[in-house]
């Protein structure tokens, strides 16, 4: 099945997100979608999935146009989506998400869940998935849920499968099998659209390039021609540099002490065994590890969102193990969480809102009761404005944003404080080439002002780009440690999987 | 550094703080209780509790039950005690929830055995009382889990069971019970349909919305109860639905008075709570109606109407709370009263949350809450020193005892009382 977008213009209110975008989509092909935060790669499939309808243009399916009434249509048409945020039902079981919309049935509108079992089983077995079709969502970590949601594209026969930033939580080991999977389906002769930040992978994986800057398609072409500069400097508008301008670090006296720290998961197991470690003035520690291993309850008890169950935490030599996340904000703590929608924000409020969150009652935005709305209004702007915000105005609400936007949200507020130490989860997750470089410019300006810096990502890359040191958590336990400036890729790689140094 | 096999040993080491600390709160509830029982309902207690069961003229009579009152209250504190002390044992924990409910059941029967001592009193008549009293809260828990479990909060339901009781009296007066009923259903219907046009079409803030609807119609049925009945009193004089025995069941002892030998409003929210059960959890409408509640957005990109399935579980939801309203009219007294529904429908609210958003949950809550509406009304009659009112509030503590020992958190459905907007 063969799509073409012809002169599509999709408009929110005064902003035009997608302006007289032109676009074919090929069976058996990969076409890879770069673009920047908010250049309306997201908004362009929501049109072709019929989640939005398209102000101007037209949706062409081998030749004959059609136009979509809502998400059904496009389903029925065979046209699936994978969703930037997913979109799952985190109560039900993965069996009930996959169905959901296209249920088998018995008599009495009975719903058929043992039929649905065993079909969410033949897709498995085709397709070397393996998910249990009674697990419960939200006991799923982020890999298995997006096989979750590549198995309800499955499930519903489509012909054109648009994946939007697939890879943006995914662990390296997880890309791979996640490129298998995508192979696979090219070579059943399936469209599909790749939506990435990440050159290296579209360079991988894509047929054909297209690009987009500002809403409008601004070039493309075939990626066994193009290198990653150049597709950097297309989609940013000027030349973009990748290494990270890293001094050697001079660590300072310790700030940040951690000992024999146990965290326990909401169920009561055991997620964070006995952690000890020191974080000094003047150095970025990262953490690696798969996913799933422990660096979440590590990060929410180290900024106060989770209790402790036993040992100690000190800052600056006070005993903080059991203070609450505004006192730790009050001594100097900024914190990236991992989850932007959940923990980050209040994708209701506007961008200024959101600004102020975590300080809203200093003397600065606010006398007794009232907000100093005007004060905050003009930080927020000149937040933005300098971490690159794109949003027609800071009293847009968030949720209203491009997901890399949002993400700039928050780094924005946490950054642009006067800090002692940083605290990052996946501080990059979802960010256009552009934005990264500035951040992890940001973040070591941070640490050369003798500020401690702790960073957890997946990104292995990541980690072995900013840190000055890097732990390795495994199964809730630092199984190694390595130099930041000597340590090899495969050695840190081989600790995430649990193989001790 | 640690070797693999260390890390192998540690994993499955578990702590159970919470869970230990719960167990710690039910021991101290239970050991409360036992002083209680012991220091209260084991003094100047003589005689015998005498418990009827059924009528000599029962087809099937049971001898009453003769308690023995002072042996009987020390035997309850003593095993109330011993519960108690468990908790703070070693595997009391896994014992929690089952130890917290027999002992709560104890303590209540050690009341009544207090009570009734040196006298006679109809339990099985009491049971059935609180079946009956059960019924509207129970409907009108049974609406706002239909509401609720597609994410529109329902305040309105004390509105809609007051539309029911009203339009079943006005129109009962006028077409007989059938007709009454039937057109306390489509009130409830409609203002179901008002609701959901309100909040999902025009975002209506949905507290604010059913706010709304409850002034609206407290002020008409008031106005017209206080002005148009006094001079045409036979627009308020509706027949009553009987009690229909069941044949063979309703000749059982205790169950039969208590459960099939009720009138249609009884009967009716039984099988609406088990049609509502299968509905939700069993069908592929519920599965999408469910959805919805959770996560709208999700629900959208899979072709699900959104906005088709609120208007459709709201107007739902109307109907049964209608229907219950009816029962406040054609199920008891046949007669409007200005304001007679009396909170019930906040109630009905309460018990949906503590039935966690479940039918079948909302019906066991609306039991509880019907035990202590008849508990009161019954014990009025056997002249115990402790004033009525008094009386009444224990059974709700006690339901706030269960609830947070018993039950634990409750969630409620994700996108509960948020509008769902398309772009
Ligand atoms: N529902 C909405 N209402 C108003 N504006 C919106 C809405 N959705 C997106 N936008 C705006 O449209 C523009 C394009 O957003 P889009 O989500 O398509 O970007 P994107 O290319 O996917 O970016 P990212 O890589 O950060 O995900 C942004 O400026 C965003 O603020
Ligand atoms: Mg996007």
């Amino acid at each position: 099945m063969n799509i073409e977008l012809r002169g599509i213009t999709k408009r929110f209110g005064s902003l035009v997100a997608n302006r007289d975008v032109n676009m074919d989509i090929r069976a058996g092909q990969v076409l890879g979608l770069l673009g920047e935060n908010g250049a309306g790669k997201s908004t362009l499939m929501n049109v072709l999935c019929g989640l939005y309808r398209p102000n101007e243009g037209q949706i062409l399916i081998d030749g004959k146009p059609v136009a979509f009434d809502g998400p059904g249509d496009a389903i029925a048409a065979g046209i699936g989506m994978v969703h930037q945020h997913f979109m799952l039902i985190p109560v039900f079981t993965v069996a009930e998400n996959v169905v959901l919309g296209v249920e088998p049935t018995g008599p009495l509108d009975h719903l058929d869940l043992k039929k649905a079992r065993e079909q969410v089983r033949e897709i498995n077995d085709t397709y070397g998935l393996e998910v249990d079709p009674d697990a419960l969502i939200e006991t799923l970590p982020v890999g298995i849920q997006q096989r979750v949601e590549i198995i309800k594209v499955l499930f519903r026969s489509a012909e054109v499968v648009i994946f939007d930033e697939p890879t943006a939580v995914l662990t390296p080991q997880e890309v791979e099998d996640f490129f298998k999977i995508v192979r696979g389906l090219r070579d059943d002769g399936k469209a599909i659209v790749f939506i990435t930040h990440k050159l290296n992978e579209i360079i991988e994986i894509a047929d054909r390039i297209s690009v987009l800057r500002g809403g409008e398609i601004v070039g493309g072409g075939d990626p066994s021609e193009m290198t990653e500069a150049e597709l950097a400097e297309m989609m940013v508008g000027r030349p973009v540099s990748f290494a990270v301008d890293k001094t050697p670090a001079r660590p300072g006296e310790p700030l940040l002490e951690v000992r024999d720290l146990v965290v326990l998961r909401d169920n009561d197991d055991i997620a964070v065994n006995h952690v000890s470690m020191t974080i000094h003035r003047g150095e970025v520690v990262g953490i690696a590890g798969v996913q799933g291993n422990g660096q979440t309850p590590l990060v929410e008890a180290l900024t106060g969102l989770r209790q402790v169950a036993g040992g100690e935490v000190r800052f600056k030599g006070e005993d903080i193990t059991h203070a609450g996340a505004r006192k730790r904000h009050q001594l100097g703590f900024a914190h990236i969480p991992e989850d932007r929608q959940r923990t980050g924000l209040v994708p209701a409020f506007s961008i200024a809102e959101n600004m102020v969150l975590d300080c809203y009652y200093d003397d600065r935005f606010s006398r007794g009761p009232n907000m100093l709305w005007k004060v905050v209004n003009e930080t927020a702007a000149r937040n933005a404005a300098e971490f690159d915000v794109r949003a027609p105005s800071v009293f847009e609400a968030v949720r209203k944003l491009s997901g890399g936007n949002q993400q700039k949200v928050i780094v924005a507020r946490e950054l642009s404080r006067d800090t002692e130490m940083l605290i990052a989860a996946q501080p990059t997750r979802g960010l256009d080439v552009g934005s990264i470089e500035y951040i992890h410019g940001r973040i070591m300006h941070a640490r050369d002002e003798g500020d401690g810096v702790l960073i957890v990502s997946s990104e292995l890359d990541e980690i072995l780009a900013l840190s000055d040191r890097i732990l390795v958590m495994f199964e809730g336990r630092i199984v190694a440690e390595f130099d930041g400036a000597t340590a090899e890729k495969s050695k840190v790689g081989l600790a995430m999987a649990g193989a001790v140094a | 550094m640690t070797s693999p096999a260390d890390i192998a040993a540690a994993a499955p080491q578990r702590l159970g703080k919470g869970r230990q600390r719960q167990a710690r709160i039910s021991g101290a509830v239970l050991l409360g209780l036992a002083a209680l029982v012991a220091l209260v309902f084991a003094q100047d207690v003589a005689g015998e509790a005498t418990f009827r069961l059924s009528r000599p003229t029962d087809p099937l009579a049971l001898p009453d039950l003769v308690v023995p009152a002072l042996p009987f209250s020390y035997a309850a504190a003593a095993v109330l005690a011993f519960l108690g002390v468990r908790q703070f044992l070693r595997g009391g924990v896994r014992w929690t929830s089952l130890s917290l409910g027999f002992g709560l059941f104890l303590a209540v029967a050690a009341f009544l055995v207090w009570a009734t001592a040196g006298k006679s009193f109809s339990l099985t008549g009491m049971l059935q009382a609180t079946v009956v009293r059960a019924v509207p809260i129970a409907l009108g828990g049974l609406a706002g889990v239909l509401s609720e479990r597609v994410a529109v909060v329902n305040i309105a339901i004390e509105g809609m069971l007051l539309a029911g009781a009203f339009t079943g009296a006005l129109i009962g007066s006028l077409m007989g019970g059938l007709g009454g009923l039937a057109a306390a259903v489509a009130i409830g219907g409609l203002f179901g349909f008002i609701l959901a046009a309100l909040v999902v079409t025009y975002r209506v803030d949905q507290i604010i919305a059913g706010v709304v609807i409850n002034l609206f119609v407290l002020g008409v049925t008031s106005y017209v109860s206080s002005q148009v009945y006094q001079e045409y009193r036979f627009l308020n004089n509706a027949p009553v639905f009987r009690p229909v025995k069941i044949p063979f069941l309703g000749d059982l002892p205790v169950v039969g008075p208590v459960l099939f030998n009720q009138n249609v409003f009884v009967y009716g929210a039984i099988v609406m709570v088990a049609v509502a059960t299968y509905y939700l959890f069993y069908t592929r409408m519920g599965l999408r109606a469910r959805s919805v509640g959770e996560h709208p957005r999700a629900a959208d990109t899979l072709g699900i109407n959104v906005y088709r399935t609120r208007y459709v579980n709201v107007t739902i939801a109307g109907m049964v709370a209608g229907f219950g309203g009816a029962w406040f009219t054609l199920g008891s007294v046949g007669r409007f009263d200005e304001g007679m529904t009396g909170g019930r429908g906040y109630i009905g609210l309460a018990a949906m949350i503590f039935g966690r958003w479940h039918p079948v949950g909302a019906l066991m809550a609306a039991l509880v809450f019907g035990f202590a509406d008849a508990m009161q009304q019954k014990l009025a009659l056997l002249n115990t020193p402790i004033p009525s009112e008094f009386l009444a509030m224990s059974p709700y503590i006690a339901t706030i005892i269960v609830v947070a020992g018993l039950i634990g958190r409750s969630r409620p459905p994700a996108a509960d009382g948020q509008p769902y907007a398309k772009e």
